[in-house]
Protein backbone atom coordinates (compact mmCIF):
# COMPACT_ATOMS: atom_id res chain seq x y z
CA UNK A 1 0.00 0.00 0.00
CA UNK A 2 1.53 3.30 -1.28
CA UNK A 3 -0.16 6.17 0.30
CA UNK A 4 0.97 10.49 -0.30
CA UNK A 5 -0.26 13.62 0.09
CA UNK A 6 -0.66 15.39 -2.44
CA UNK A 7 -1.77 19.40 -3.26
CA UNK A 8 -3.77 19.82 -6.70
CA UNK A 9 -3.89 22.77 -8.38
CA UNK A 10 -6.89 22.90 -11.18
CA UNK A 11 -7.19 25.77 -13.84
CA UNK A 12 -10.56 27.32 -14.44
CA UNK A 13 -11.10 24.45 -17.27
CA UNK A 14 -11.48 21.78 -15.59
CA UNK A 15 -12.50 22.50 -12.07
CA UNK A 16 -15.50 20.44 -12.86
CA UNK A 17 -14.09 17.40 -13.94
CA UNK A 18 -15.02 14.55 -11.64
CA UNK A 19 -11.08 13.72 -11.31
CA UNK A 20 -11.78 11.94 -7.78
CA UNK A 21 -14.49 9.64 -9.22
CA UNK A 22 -12.16 9.03 -12.24
CA UNK A 23 -9.18 8.03 -9.76
CA UNK A 24 -11.10 5.48 -7.85
CA UNK A 25 -12.89 4.19 -10.82
CA UNK A 26 -10.04 3.96 -13.69
CA UNK A 27 -6.93 3.01 -11.38
CA UNK A 28 -8.44 1.63 -7.91
CA UNK A 29 -6.98 4.29 -5.56
CA UNK A 30 -8.65 5.74 -2.58
CA UNK A 31 -8.81 9.18 -1.29
CA UNK A 32 -9.30 11.55 1.51
CA UNK A 33 -10.00 15.17 0.70
CA UNK A 34 -8.02 17.30 3.08
CA UNK A 35 -8.73 20.50 1.85
CA UNK A 36 -11.04 21.81 -1.08
CA UNK A 37 -11.03 25.17 -2.10
CA UNK A 38 -11.56 27.10 -5.15
CA UNK A 39 -9.38 30.90 -5.42
CA UNK A 40 -11.79 33.98 -6.75
CA UNK A 41 -10.17 33.47 -9.99
CA UNK A 42 -11.36 30.08 -10.25
CA UNK A 43 -8.72 27.86 -10.24
CA UNK A 44 -9.23 25.00 -7.67
CA UNK A 45 -6.60 23.94 -5.00
CA UNK A 46 -7.10 20.70 -3.42
CA UNK A 47 -5.05 18.53 -0.59
CA UNK A 48 -5.61 14.88 -0.82
CA UNK A 49 -4.38 11.90 0.11
CA UNK A 50 -3.97 9.31 -2.41
CA UNK A 51 -3.63 5.84 -1.82
CA UNK A 52 -3.30 2.51 -3.54
CA UNK A 53 -0.97 0.21 -5.20
CA UNK A 54 2.54 2.13 -6.24
CA UNK A 55 2.14 1.46 -10.27
CA UNK A 56 -1.87 2.59 -9.80
CA UNK A 57 -0.64 5.40 -8.17
CA UNK A 58 1.82 6.67 -10.05
CA UNK A 59 -0.59 6.22 -13.12
CA UNK A 60 -3.02 8.03 -11.68
CA UNK A 61 -0.70 11.39 -10.86
CA UNK A 62 0.20 10.71 -15.04
CA UNK A 63 -3.99 10.76 -15.64
CA UNK A 64 -3.97 14.26 -13.63
CA UNK A 65 -0.91 15.56 -15.04
CA UNK A 66 -2.13 14.97 -17.98
CA UNK A 67 -5.18 16.98 -17.54
CA UNK A 68 -3.19 19.82 -16.74
CA UNK A 69 -3.58 19.61 -13.45
CA UNK A 70 -0.54 20.78 -11.10
CA UNK A 71 0.32 18.09 -8.89
CA UNK A 72 2.93 18.21 -6.10
CA UNK A 73 3.73 16.44 -2.60
CA UNK A 74 3.02 17.87 0.07
CA UNK A 75 5.92 19.48 2.35
CA UNK A 76 6.83 16.13 4.19
CA UNK A 77 8.09 16.35 7.46
CA UNK A 78 9.97 13.76 8.91
CA UNK A 79 10.43 13.39 12.50
CA UNK A 80 11.94 11.02 15.13
CA UNK A 81 10.32 10.81 18.47
CA UNK A 82 13.28 10.49 21.03
CA UNK A 83 11.83 9.20 23.38
CA UNK A 84 11.10 5.44 21.34
CA UNK A 85 14.54 5.84 19.82
CA UNK A 86 16.85 3.21 20.84
CA UNK A 87 19.72 5.02 19.54
CA UNK A 88 20.96 1.56 17.72
CA UNK A 89 22.13 3.37 14.79
CA UNK A 90 20.40 0.69 11.95
CA UNK A 91 18.62 3.17 10.05
CA UNK A 92 21.66 4.88 9.06
CA UNK A 93 22.39 2.00 6.74
CA UNK A 94 19.83 3.34 4.65
CA UNK A 95 19.68 6.99 4.97
CA UNK A 96 20.60 8.26 1.47
CA UNK A 97 21.87 11.69 3.02
CA UNK A 98 23.13 11.28 6.06
CA UNK A 99 20.65 13.10 7.95
CA UNK A 100 20.38 10.11 10.09
CA UNK A 101 24.37 9.60 11.46
CA UNK A 102 26.60 8.55 13.90
CA UNK A 103 29.00 10.81 16.39
CA UNK A 104 31.24 9.27 17.07
CA UNK A 105 33.28 7.94 19.04
CA UNK A 106 30.22 8.49 21.62
CA UNK A 107 28.15 6.55 18.71
CA UNK A 108 25.48 8.62 19.55
CA UNK A 109 22.61 8.81 16.56
CA UNK A 110 22.01 12.10 15.29
CA UNK A 111 18.93 13.53 13.07
CA UNK A 112 19.92 16.58 10.90
CA UNK A 113 16.57 17.37 9.58
CA UNK A 114 18.24 19.90 7.50
CA UNK A 115 19.75 17.01 5.31
CA UNK A 116 16.70 14.75 4.89
CA UNK A 117 14.95 14.74 1.83
CA UNK A 118 12.17 12.92 3.21
CA UNK A 119 12.59 9.71 1.46
CA UNK A 120 11.21 7.80 3.78
CA UNK A 121 13.07 4.99 3.74
CA UNK A 122 13.77 5.25 8.05
CA UNK A 123 10.17 4.99 8.37
CA UNK A 124 9.99 1.16 8.15
CA UNK A 125 13.77 0.26 8.60
CA UNK A 126 13.66 2.14 12.12
CA UNK A 127 13.27 -1.18 14.25
CA UNK A 128 11.49 1.25 17.08
CA UNK A 129 8.99 2.97 14.78
CA UNK A 130 10.75 6.56 15.90
CA UNK A 131 10.80 7.74 13.00
CA UNK A 132 7.22 9.34 11.53
CA UNK A 133 6.29 11.48 8.15
CA UNK A 134 3.67 14.35 9.21
CA UNK A 135 3.05 16.88 6.53
CA UNK A 136 2.86 20.66 6.32
CA UNK A 137 -0.70 21.43 8.12
CA UNK A 138 -0.32 24.77 7.53
CA UNK A 139 -1.70 24.46 3.91
CA UNK A 140 -4.72 23.17 5.25
CA UNK A 141 -5.36 26.38 6.97
CA UNK B 1 46.83 -19.91 32.19
CA UNK B 2 46.29 -21.55 36.07
CA UNK B 3 43.26 -20.02 37.91
CA UNK B 4 44.90 -17.32 39.72
CA UNK B 5 43.95 -17.87 43.57
CA UNK B 6 40.90 -15.99 44.95
CA UNK B 7 41.62 -13.19 47.06
CA UNK B 8 38.22 -10.92 47.46
CA UNK B 9 34.75 -12.94 47.52
CA UNK B 10 31.47 -12.05 46.85
CA UNK B 11 30.81 -11.91 50.48
CA UNK B 12 33.45 -9.51 50.96
CA UNK B 13 32.38 -7.25 48.25
CA UNK B 14 28.71 -6.83 49.48
CA UNK B 15 30.37 -5.78 52.35
CA UNK B 16 31.77 -3.09 50.82
CA UNK B 17 29.19 -2.25 49.41
CA UNK B 18 27.05 -2.23 52.57
CA UNK B 19 29.62 0.22 53.87
CA UNK B 20 29.59 2.08 50.85
CA UNK B 21 33.35 1.77 50.27
CA UNK B 22 32.89 -0.20 47.01
CA UNK B 23 34.58 0.85 43.84
CA UNK B 24 32.58 0.25 40.70
CA UNK B 25 33.54 0.97 37.23
CA UNK B 26 31.71 0.25 33.93
CA UNK B 27 33.82 -1.93 31.24
CA UNK B 28 34.63 0.70 29.40
CA UNK B 29 36.35 2.58 31.84
CA UNK B 30 38.06 -0.72 32.90
CA UNK B 31 39.70 -0.86 29.49
CA UNK B 32 41.36 2.26 30.63
CA UNK B 33 42.43 1.13 33.70
CA UNK B 34 43.59 -2.23 32.97
CA UNK B 35 45.98 -0.36 29.97
CA UNK B 36 47.28 2.40 32.74
CA UNK B 37 47.76 -0.10 35.80
CA UNK B 38 48.21 -3.24 35.26
CA UNK B 39 45.45 -6.04 35.70
CA UNK B 40 47.24 -6.86 39.56
CA UNK B 41 46.88 -3.26 40.60
CA UNK B 42 43.09 -3.10 38.58
CA UNK B 43 41.76 -6.00 40.68
CA UNK B 44 42.97 -4.42 43.83
CA UNK B 45 41.46 -1.28 43.50
CA UNK B 46 38.77 -2.35 41.70
CA UNK B 47 35.52 -4.47 43.44
CA UNK B 48 33.12 -4.47 40.48
CA UNK B 49 32.97 -3.79 36.45
CA UNK B 50 29.28 -3.30 35.18
CA UNK B 51 28.66 -4.07 31.65
CA UNK B 52 25.88 -3.76 29.80
CA UNK B 53 23.67 -4.68 26.02
CA UNK B 54 20.60 -3.08 24.16
CA UNK B 55 19.29 -4.73 21.10
CA UNK B 56 16.56 -6.98 19.80
CA UNK B 57 16.68 -10.45 21.52
CA UNK B 58 14.74 -12.04 19.44
CA UNK B 59 14.26 -15.58 21.75
CA UNK B 60 12.53 -13.50 24.64
CA UNK B 61 9.08 -13.50 26.31
CA UNK B 62 7.04 -13.71 29.23
CA UNK B 63 4.91 -16.26 31.18
CA UNK B 64 1.44 -14.65 32.28
CA UNK B 65 -0.86 -15.15 34.57
CA UNK B 66 -4.26 -13.76 34.11
CA UNK B 67 -6.16 -14.79 36.95
CA UNK B 68 -9.46 -16.57 37.20
CA UNK B 69 -13.17 -14.83 35.95
CA UNK B 70 -15.85 -15.67 37.28
CA UNK B 71 -17.31 -18.63 36.22
CA UNK B 72 -13.32 -19.47 35.26
CA UNK B 73 -11.87 -20.94 31.55
CA UNK B 74 -9.61 -23.14 31.34
CA UNK B 75 -8.39 -21.06 28.08
CA UNK B 76 -7.14 -23.17 24.64
CA UNK B 77 -6.46 -20.10 22.80
CA UNK B 78 -5.20 -16.58 24.23
CA UNK B 79 -4.61 -13.21 22.30
CA UNK B 80 -3.31 -10.28 24.06
CA UNK B 81 -4.29 -7.29 22.28
CA UNK B 82 -4.85 -9.60 18.86
CA UNK B 83 -1.21 -11.42 19.24
CA UNK B 84 -1.27 -15.16 20.29
CA UNK B 85 0.21 -16.33 23.21
CA UNK B 86 0.90 -20.12 23.42
CA UNK B 87 -1.82 -21.35 26.19
CA UNK B 88 -1.02 -24.76 26.36
CA UNK B 89 -0.25 -24.59 30.46
CA UNK B 90 -2.38 -24.93 33.13
CA UNK B 91 -6.18 -23.03 32.81
CA UNK B 92 -4.96 -18.86 32.68
CA UNK B 93 -1.04 -19.47 32.34
CA UNK B 94 0.46 -18.07 28.86
CA UNK B 95 3.48 -18.23 27.08
CA UNK B 96 4.15 -14.73 25.09
CA UNK B 97 6.52 -14.95 22.71
CA UNK B 98 8.52 -12.03 21.23
CA UNK B 99 8.52 -12.52 17.77
CA UNK B 100 4.52 -13.49 17.19
CA UNK B 101 3.11 -11.39 14.93
CA UNK B 102 -0.26 -9.99 15.53
CA UNK B 103 -3.37 -11.74 13.92
CA UNK B 104 -4.09 -10.41 10.10
CA UNK B 105 -0.53 -9.41 10.09
CA UNK B 106 0.22 -9.85 6.13
CA UNK B 107 3.52 -10.78 7.35
CA UNK B 108 6.22 -10.79 3.97
CA UNK B 109 3.04 -10.71 2.00
CA UNK B 110 3.74 -7.21 1.16
CA UNK B 111 7.59 -7.68 0.87
CA UNK B 112 8.98 -6.26 3.22
CA UNK B 113 7.14 -6.88 5.58
CA UNK B 114 6.96 -4.16 8.90
CA UNK B 115 6.12 -6.43 11.41
CA UNK B 116 4.40 -3.42 13.15
CA UNK B 117 3.00 -4.98 16.20
CA UNK B 118 3.40 -8.01 18.05
CA UNK B 119 4.41 -10.27 21.26
CA UNK B 120 7.80 -7.66 21.95
CA UNK B 121 4.96 -4.49 21.41
CA UNK B 122 2.45 -6.37 23.98
CA UNK B 123 5.00 -6.95 26.83
CA UNK B 124 5.99 -3.03 25.96
CA UNK B 125 2.71 -1.58 26.02
CA UNK B 126 2.48 -3.82 29.59
CA UNK B 127 5.31 -2.89 31.34
CA UNK B 128 4.10 1.17 29.71
CA UNK B 129 1.44 1.02 31.98
CA UNK B 130 -1.16 0.67 28.75
CA UNK B 131 -4.31 -1.14 29.57
CA UNK B 132 -4.44 -4.10 26.52
CA UNK B 133 -7.40 -6.55 25.40
CA UNK B 134 -7.34 -10.12 26.84
CA UNK B 135 -9.29 -12.61 24.72
CA UNK B 136 -9.71 -16.06 26.13
CA UNK B 137 -11.42 -18.86 24.49
CA UNK B 138 -12.45 -22.46 25.18
CA UNK B 139 -13.97 -25.56 25.16
CA UNK B 140 -15.42 -25.35 28.71
CA UNK B 141 -15.24 -28.33 31.22
CA UNK B 142 -16.69 -29.52 34.16
CA UNK B 143 -14.84 -27.42 36.71
CA UNK B 144 -14.41 -24.78 34.04
CA UNK B 145 -17.21 -24.06 31.75
CA UNK B 146 -16.20 -20.74 30.72
CA UNK B 147 -16.11 -20.94 26.99
CA UNK B 148 -14.79 -17.20 26.01
CA UNK B 149 -13.46 -14.38 28.30
CA UNK B 150 -12.67 -10.82 27.16
CA UNK B 151 -11.65 -8.06 29.28
CA UNK B 152 -8.99 -5.07 28.98
CA UNK B 153 -6.15 -5.76 31.73
CA UNK B 154 -3.42 -3.91 32.63
CA UNK B 155 0.13 -5.20 34.33
CA UNK B 156 -1.14 -4.27 37.70
CA UNK B 157 -4.04 -6.19 37.30
CA UNK B 158 -2.11 -9.43 36.35
CA UNK B 159 -1.56 -11.66 39.35
CA UNK B 160 1.56 -12.43 38.01
CA UNK B 161 3.87 -11.25 34.65
CA UNK B 162 7.17 -12.88 34.22
CA UNK B 163 9.49 -12.18 31.45
CA UNK B 164 11.56 -14.97 30.76
CA UNK B 165 13.65 -15.02 27.78
CA UNK B 166 15.73 -18.27 26.81
CA UNK B 167 18.31 -17.15 25.05
CA UNK B 168 19.58 -13.27 25.24
CA UNK B 169 23.34 -11.47 25.64
CA UNK B 170 25.04 -13.50 22.66
CA UNK B 171 28.83 -13.18 23.43
CA UNK B 172 29.86 -12.01 20.15
CA UNK B 173 27.99 -12.26 16.71
CA UNK B 174 28.63 -11.83 13.04
CA UNK B 175 29.40 -9.29 10.87
CA UNK B 176 26.39 -9.52 8.01
CA UNK B 177 27.03 -8.61 4.20
CA UNK B 178 25.20 -9.04 1.62
CA UNK B 179 27.35 -10.63 -1.66
CA UNK B 180 23.91 -10.82 -3.74
CA UNK B 181 22.26 -8.58 -6.47
CA UNK B 182 19.24 -6.74 -4.56
CA UNK B 183 18.94 -5.23 -1.17
CA UNK B 184 17.85 -7.70 1.98
CA UNK B 185 16.43 -7.94 4.86
CA UNK B 186 17.29 -9.52 7.58
CA UNK B 187 17.33 -10.20 11.71
CA UNK B 188 20.72 -7.86 10.93
CA UNK B 189 18.58 -5.38 9.56
CA UNK B 190 18.56 -3.72 5.79
CA UNK B 191 21.74 -5.04 3.73
CA UNK B 192 22.46 -3.55 0.74
CA UNK B 193 23.81 -5.54 -2.73
CA UNK B 194 27.42 -5.64 -3.46
CA UNK B 195 28.33 -5.51 0.41
CA UNK B 196 26.72 -1.80 0.55
CA UNK B 197 26.94 -1.97 4.45
CA UNK B 198 28.09 -4.07 7.33
CA UNK B 199 25.94 -4.29 10.17
CA UNK B 200 27.47 -5.81 13.55
CA UNK B 201 25.35 -6.53 16.75
CA UNK B 202 26.94 -6.82 20.27
CA UNK B 203 27.63 -3.67 22.31
CA UNK B 204 31.56 -4.94 21.96
CA UNK B 205 33.52 -3.79 25.02
CA UNK B 206 30.22 -2.99 26.99
CA UNK B 207 28.83 -6.66 25.87
CA UNK B 208 28.80 -8.60 29.23
CA UNK B 209 29.67 -12.27 28.01
CA UNK B 210 32.49 -10.35 26.61
CA UNK B 211 33.76 -9.31 29.90
CA UNK B 212 33.77 -12.71 31.40
CA UNK B 213 35.23 -14.89 28.36
CA UNK B 214 34.64 -18.41 30.35
CA UNK B 215 31.88 -17.60 32.27
CA UNK B 216 34.06 -17.74 35.75
CA UNK B 217 31.65 -15.54 37.76
CA UNK B 218 28.16 -15.98 36.13
CA UNK B 219 25.38 -18.44 36.75
CA UNK B 220 22.12 -19.45 37.78
CA UNK B 221 21.38 -16.93 40.02
CA UNK B 222 23.40 -13.88 39.57
CA UNK B 223 21.48 -10.82 40.01
CA UNK B 224 21.80 -8.82 36.83
CA UNK B 225 19.74 -5.37 35.46
CA UNK B 226 17.00 -6.53 33.32
CA UNK B 227 14.58 -4.33 31.77
CA UNK B 228 15.27 -1.80 34.13
CA UNK B 229 14.60 -3.61 37.43
CA UNK B 230 16.50 -6.16 38.95
CA UNK B 231 16.12 -10.00 37.15
CA UNK B 232 18.61 -13.30 37.26
CA UNK B 233 20.42 -15.38 35.18
CA UNK B 234 18.84 -18.31 35.28
CA UNK B 235 21.39 -20.73 33.79
CA UNK B 236 22.92 -20.72 30.13
CA UNK B 237 20.69 -19.68 27.03
CA UNK B 238 20.02 -22.09 24.40
CA UNK B 239 22.72 -22.71 21.68
CA UNK B 240 25.16 -21.87 24.37
CA UNK B 241 28.19 -22.91 22.71
CA UNK B 242 31.38 -22.34 25.08
CA UNK B 243 33.04 -24.65 22.59
CA UNK B 244 33.71 -21.80 19.80
CA UNK B 245 36.78 -21.27 18.48
CA UNK B 246 38.79 -18.38 20.10
CA UNK B 247 41.39 -16.18 20.08
CA UNK B 248 45.01 -16.27 22.08
CA UNK B 249 43.07 -13.78 24.82
CA UNK B 250 40.28 -16.37 25.48
CA UNK B 251 37.65 -14.65 23.40
CA UNK B 252 35.42 -16.38 21.00
CA UNK B 253 35.72 -15.57 17.30
CA UNK B 254 32.02 -16.47 16.26
CA UNK B 255 28.80 -16.79 18.20
CA UNK B 256 29.54 -18.10 21.40
CA UNK B 257 27.93 -18.11 24.77
CA UNK B 258 24.10 -17.14 25.65
CA UNK B 259 22.10 -16.25 28.40
CA UNK B 260 18.95 -17.19 29.67
CA UNK B 261 17.19 -14.94 31.76
CA UNK B 262 14.64 -13.93 33.68
CA UNK B 263 12.65 -11.27 36.08
CA UNK B 264 9.44 -9.71 36.99
CA UNK B 265 8.08 -7.57 34.26
CA UNK B 266 6.35 -5.78 37.20
CA UNK B 267 9.55 -3.69 37.90
CA UNK B 268 10.42 -2.74 34.68
CA UNK B 269 10.60 0.14 32.79
CA UNK B 270 9.41 0.51 29.45
CA UNK B 271 12.82 2.44 27.88
CA UNK B 272 14.73 -0.65 28.73
CA UNK B 273 12.50 -3.36 27.05
CA UNK B 274 10.65 -2.50 24.14
CA UNK B 275 9.23 -3.74 21.28
CA UNK B 276 11.05 -3.99 17.85
CA UNK B 277 9.67 -4.09 14.11
CA UNK B 278 12.54 -5.52 12.00
CA UNK B 279 11.40 -5.12 8.28
CA UNK B 280 11.09 -7.82 6.75
CA UNK B 281 11.77 -10.22 8.96
CA UNK B 282 9.48 -9.89 11.98
CA UNK B 283 8.66 -8.54 15.40
CA UNK B 284 10.94 -8.73 18.13
CA UNK B 285 12.17 -7.53 21.98
CA UNK B 286 14.62 -4.93 22.47
CA UNK B 287 16.41 -5.96 26.01
CA UNK B 288 18.59 -4.21 27.77
CA UNK B 289 20.53 -6.43 30.35
CA UNK B 290 23.73 -5.63 32.71
CA UNK B 291 25.82 -7.92 34.57
CA UNK B 292 27.91 -6.87 37.36
CA UNK B 293 31.52 -8.75 37.10
CA UNK B 294 32.81 -9.06 40.41
CA UNK B 295 36.65 -8.33 40.37
CA UNK B 296 37.45 -11.38 42.38
CA UNK B 297 41.23 -11.68 41.11
CA UNK B 298 43.60 -10.89 38.71
CA UNK B 299 42.35 -12.68 36.23
CA UNK B 300 39.16 -11.27 36.20
CA UNK B 301 40.75 -7.63 35.79
CA UNK B 302 42.50 -8.71 33.05
CA UNK B 303 39.24 -9.86 31.38
CA UNK B 304 37.07 -7.05 32.35
CA UNK B 305 39.98 -4.94 30.37
CA UNK B 306 38.96 -6.15 27.47
CA UNK B 307 38.94 -3.29 24.59
CA UNK B 308 36.92 -2.87 21.02
CA UNK B 309 39.98 -3.93 19.16
CA UNK B 310 40.36 -7.41 21.22
CA UNK B 311 37.13 -8.34 19.70
CA UNK B 312 37.48 -10.04 16.79
CA UNK B 313 34.57 -11.64 14.40
CA UNK B 314 33.86 -12.54 11.05
CA UNK B 315 32.39 -10.92 8.47
CA UNK B 316 29.74 -13.80 7.10
CA UNK B 317 27.60 -13.33 3.58
CA UNK B 318 23.93 -12.95 3.83
CA UNK B 319 22.76 -12.62 0.85
CA UNK B 320 23.64 -16.12 -0.29
CA UNK B 321 25.23 -18.25 1.99
CA UNK B 322 23.18 -17.66 5.07
CA UNK B 323 20.07 -18.62 3.66
CA UNK B 324 21.38 -21.96 2.41
CA UNK B 325 22.94 -22.89 5.91
CA UNK B 326 26.17 -21.76 5.45
CA UNK B 327 28.78 -19.24 7.80
CA UNK B 328 31.56 -19.37 5.83
CA UNK B 329 34.34 -16.50 7.33
CA UNK B 330 34.88 -13.89 4.53
CA UNK B 331 37.34 -12.16 6.70
CA UNK B 332 37.53 -10.99 10.45
CA UNK B 333 36.84 -7.75 11.85
CA UNK B 334 37.42 -6.11 15.06
CA UNK B 335 35.14 -3.85 16.93
CA UNK B 336 36.97 -0.90 17.25
CA UNK B 337 37.16 -0.67 12.88
CA UNK B 338 33.13 -1.54 13.24
CA UNK B 339 32.76 1.18 15.60
CA UNK B 340 34.92 3.85 13.66
CA UNK B 341 31.63 3.90 10.96
CA UNK B 342 33.75 2.23 8.00
CA UNK B 343 35.76 -1.15 7.54
CA UNK B 344 37.67 -2.45 5.01
CA UNK B 345 36.43 -5.64 3.26
CA UNK B 346 37.96 -6.77 -0.27
CA UNK B 347 39.49 -3.61 -0.81
CA UNK B 348 36.93 -1.73 -0.34
CA UNK B 349 35.44 1.10 2.05
CA UNK B 350 31.96 0.05 3.61
CA UNK B 351 29.72 1.83 6.03
CA UNK B 352 29.40 -0.38 9.50
CA UNK B 353 26.07 -0.51 11.01
CA UNK B 354 25.27 -1.14 14.74
CA UNK B 355 22.10 -2.81 15.18
CA UNK B 356 22.58 -2.76 19.39
CA UNK B 357 23.24 0.45 20.92
CA UNK B 358 25.89 1.61 22.30
CA UNK B 359 24.72 4.56 24.41
CA UNK B 360 21.70 2.29 25.97
CA UNK B 361 24.39 -0.24 26.83
CA UNK B 362 26.43 2.36 28.81
CA UNK B 363 23.75 4.10 29.99
CA UNK B 364 22.88 0.46 31.57
CA UNK B 365 26.24 -0.21 32.53
CA UNK B 366 26.27 3.44 34.24
CA UNK B 367 22.66 2.53 35.76
CA UNK B 368 23.65 -0.59 37.06
CA UNK B 369 27.09 1.00 38.67
CA UNK B 370 25.06 3.43 40.45
CA UNK B 371 22.68 0.77 41.92
CA UNK B 372 25.78 -0.81 43.76
CA UNK B 373 27.49 2.09 45.03
CA UNK B 374 24.40 3.23 46.72
CA UNK B 375 23.74 -0.36 47.61
CA UNK B 376 20.67 -0.75 46.18
CA UNK B 377 22.14 -3.38 44.63
CA UNK B 378 23.99 -6.69 45.80
CA UNK B 379 25.59 -9.49 44.26
CA UNK B 380 24.92 -13.14 44.37
CA UNK B 381 27.04 -16.22 44.48
CA UNK B 382 25.95 -18.22 41.72
CA UNK B 383 24.23 -21.82 42.79
CA UNK B 384 25.62 -23.36 38.95
CA UNK B 385 28.00 -22.03 36.72
CA UNK B 386 27.77 -22.33 32.95
CA UNK B 387 28.55 -25.05 30.89
CA UNK B 388 32.53 -23.71 29.97
CA UNK B 389 35.97 -24.79 28.43
CA UNK B 390 39.21 -24.51 30.12
CA UNK B 391 41.02 -21.92 29.58
S1 LIG C 1 16.87 2.91 13.67
FE1 LIG C 1 15.27 4.06 14.74
S2 LIG C 1 15.67 3.55 16.88
FE2 LIG C 1 17.56 3.06 15.80
S3 LIG C 1 18.77 4.96 15.92
FE3 LIG C 1 17.61 5.02 13.98
S4 LIG C 1 15.80 6.22 14.52
FE4 LIG C 1 16.67 5.52 16.45
S1 LIG D 1 13.54 10.45 5.27
FE1 LIG D 1 15.29 9.74 4.05
S2 LIG D 1 16.74 11.45 4.17
FE2 LIG D 1 15.25 11.80 5.78
S3 LIG D 1 16.17 10.87 7.60
FE3 LIG D 1 14.84 9.31 6.67
S4 LIG D 1 16.18 8.13 5.35
FE4 LIG D 1 17.29 10.05 5.83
Amino acid sequence: MYSKILALRFPEEIVDEPITVNLVRNFDLSFSILKATIYPRKEGFMVLELSGEKSAFQKGVRYLKDLGVKVESIGQDIRRDDEKCFQCGACTAVCPTGALHIKRPEMEVLFDKDRCVACELCVSACMARAMSVTFDKTLLS
Amino acid sequence: MAQKKTFKTIQEINQKIRQGKVVVVTADEMADIVRKKGPEKAAREIDVVTTGTFAPMCSSGAFINFGHSKPPIKALRVWLNGVQAYAGLAAVDVYLGATEAVKDDPLNKIYPGQFKYGGGHVIHDLVAGKKITLKATAYGTDCYPNQLVEKRVTLADLPSAMLLNPRNAYQNYNCAVNLGKKTIYTYMGVLKPNAGNANYATSGQLSPLLNDPFYLTMGLGTRIFLGGAQGYIIGPGTQHNPKAKRGKNGLPLTPAGTLMVMGDLKGMKPEWIAGASLLGYGCSLAVGIGVPIPIINEQMARFTGVSDEDIVTQIIDYGNDYPRGETKSLGQVNYAELKSGTIRFRGEDVPAVPMSSYVKALKIARILKGWIEKGDFFLTEPQVMLPTVPF
